[in-house]
């Protein structure tokens, strides 16, 4: 089988054919780099995607810090880790790389800040 | 009182911070960083989706995380930044007039500038939409900072027109945040946004993307209650019996960026009117000498790694100014859009003694397949590239060598291979 599709893992937005059989890869045309192709696989076999949100912080400069999965979880799973992001809160400060939810959702990623945030 | 400084650089975002780098590790001391908000960074602040930096990183960043790296090599280089400080005016002997709460008023004049001043978003009256004018109607810039950077939720249900990239990432923000998106609708017959976004924001969620489609009205009196949309034609006017009535309390708009070059125009920097921004050489410097650009004030990119290149570029230049090591220019030749082709930048190219390899990025007009890009001097093709596809919403580039050039004129166009 033939599948048009886009690569997303990056703004270049790459368009590629790819020809699979079932859960298996064949061919990937089009694609600029590796990426391209274990993208065609992913999205053939098990889409993923990065999820990034903001969690509540108290006594920080700001009311939220921005957040993301610190790597790509099953498409499906979207809204069970948004609930768990909804739930969190954490207090300031925060810094960059810090874990503020292990294992969301069950989906293997923890939930990690994307910028460091002071107190007030 | 005038404080003097080899470079100041205008704007704080990723052109201002990576300009900011590149020049203060080529050996200038005195780099002088300006902005007027409280944070460096920009707008990369409340981007807070990932999608930056897999060029300039080679890994995937998101937008503060990206603004992270630069932001800790100016604290670790010790560049010199003034935040919470305005830029009032340029003017062409590089004079900058500054104000801040602290300082007050501070001249400042520099032997170079990089403008990196970033764009803002069309507003509303730029649409001319009919109807009331509830409240509930915002830039789909300002949802994303009352979303990203203040927690709040700025309604229940949204219509999105207009399918630029902060259009899309915002469709997908606010569902996430428990918000209903009823469609994004766009006028143009294509996305404005890139197709990366419109897969992993509208597909995903399954919200609609209704193409050839406006608003027509506006209905709510102290709040917005809903929108008519429309179907239009090929010249953009409403067909009737398309119309439907779509109920929301909120409308958010995603109709361009603008260029902020108030300043640029003030000090007697030369605008393209297509891009908005200024015109500028190979060498990204403006018809001021030593005046240069970069960034979206230049023009609207895409992709951040893109804006990092170029000021990095500027950046190279200005120092390359600032150590009196330009080359003398022979001719300068001016570059002319042709059939297919929006705009190029640079917009002119000064010939030095020496041959150089020169990037012409362009955006086409519409979204064509199978093309030839052709560089044309003198009637004759000087160079030609094929491609498979361009659209309005991606930059392309091809590079032309100074020694085939011939004449004064260039024209840049696309063509059926
Ligand atoms: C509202 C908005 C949302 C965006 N969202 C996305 C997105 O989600 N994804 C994406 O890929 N791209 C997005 N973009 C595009 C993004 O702007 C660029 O990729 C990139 O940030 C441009 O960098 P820049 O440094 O040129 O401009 P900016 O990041 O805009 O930085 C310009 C800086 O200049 C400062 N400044 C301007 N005028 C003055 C003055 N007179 N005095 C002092 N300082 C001044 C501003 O305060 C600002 O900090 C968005 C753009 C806007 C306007
Ligand atoms: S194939 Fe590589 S270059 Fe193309 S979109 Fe994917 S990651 Fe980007």
């Amino acid at each position: 089988m033939k599948k048009e599709m886009v690569c997303i893992s990056c703004p270049k937005g790459c368009r590629m054919t790819v020809e699979y059989e079932g859960d298996k890869v064949l061919e990937v045309l089009g694609n600029s780099c590796s990426k391209g192709w274990d993208y065609a696989v992913d999205e053939i076999t098990k889409p993923v995607r990065i999820v990034t949100s903001t969690v509540k912080v108290r006594g920080g400069k700001l009311t939220v810090v921005p957040v993301k999965t610190n790597k790509p979880v099953r498409r499906h799973l979207i809204f069970d880790v948004m609930n768990e992001i909804y739930k969190a809160e954490v207090k300031a400060p925060v810094k960059e790389g810090q874990v503020i939810i292990k294992n969301a959702a069950d989906s293997g990623a923890d939930i990690i800040a994307t910028l460091d945030l002071k107190k007030i | 009182m005038i404080e003097k400084r080899s470079l100041v650089i205008i704007g704080a975002g990723p052109a201002g911070l990576a300009a900011a780098v590149k020049a203060k590790k080529a050996g200038i001391k005195d780099v002088l960083l300006i902005d007027r908000d409280i944070q460096l960074g920009g707008i990369l602040k409340q981007c807070i989706h990932n999608g930056f930096g897999l060029h300039v990183f080679k890994e995937e960043l998101t937008g503060p995380e990206f603004a992270l790296r630069y932001i800790r090599e100016i604290e670790e280089l010790k560049v010199e930044y003034k935040l919470n400080t305005m830029v009032i005016s340029v003017d062409k002997n590089k004079r900058i007039t500054t104000v801040n709460p602290d300082d007050g008023l501070i001249v400042y004049e520099a032997r170079s500038i990089i403008l990196a001043m970033g764009c803002r978003e069309r507003p509303r009256g730029a649409l001319r939409i009919p109807g009331t004018n509830p409240s509930g109607i915002f830039s789909a810039g300002t949802a994303q900072r009352f979303v990203n950077i203040e927690g709040m939720k700025p309604g229940k249900t949204a219509l999105i027109l207009g399918s630029g990239d902060i259009g899309l990432i915002m469709a997908r923000r606010l569902t996430l945040e428990g918000m209903k998106v009823r469609a994004v609708c766009e006028i143009m017959p294509h996305p404005g946004g890139l197709t990366r976004n419109i897969v992993q924001c509208l597909e995903d969620f399954n919200i609609p993307l209704k193409l050839s489609t406006t608003v027509i009205a506006i209905h709510g009196k102290r709040r917005i209650e809903g929108v008519t949309i429309a179907q239009v034609d090929d010249s953009f006017k409403p067909v009737k019996g398309t119309e439907k009535y779509i109920e929301c309390d909120m409308l958010l708009l995603s109709v361009g960026l603008i260029p902020e070059n108030e300043l640029a125009e003030e000090a007697g920097v030369e605008l393209d009117p297509v891009t908005g921004g200024a015109r500028v050489n190979q060498y990204l410097e403006t018809n001021i000498d030593g005046i240069y650009a970069c960034g979206n004030v230049l023009h609207v990119h895409d992709l951040v790694d893109y804006v990092a290149i170029e000021a990095e570029k500027a950046a190279k230049s200005a120092v390359r100014k600032i150590k009196g090591k330009t080359r003398k220019i022979k001719k300068r030749i001016e570059l002319i859009t042709g059939n297919g082709i929006r705009y190029t930048v640079p917009q002119f190219i000064d010939v030095t003694d020496k041959e150089e390899k020169i990037k012409i990025y362009f955006r086409s007009t519409s979204i064509m397949e199978s093309i030839k890009i052709n560089a044309i001097c003198k009637d004759e093709i000087i160079f030609s590239k094929k491609l498979k596809r361009v659209a309005p919403a991606e930059m392309e580039y091809i590079i032309i060598s100074t020694d085939d050039i011939r004449g004064r004129k260039m024209i840049i166009e696309a063509r059926a291979k």
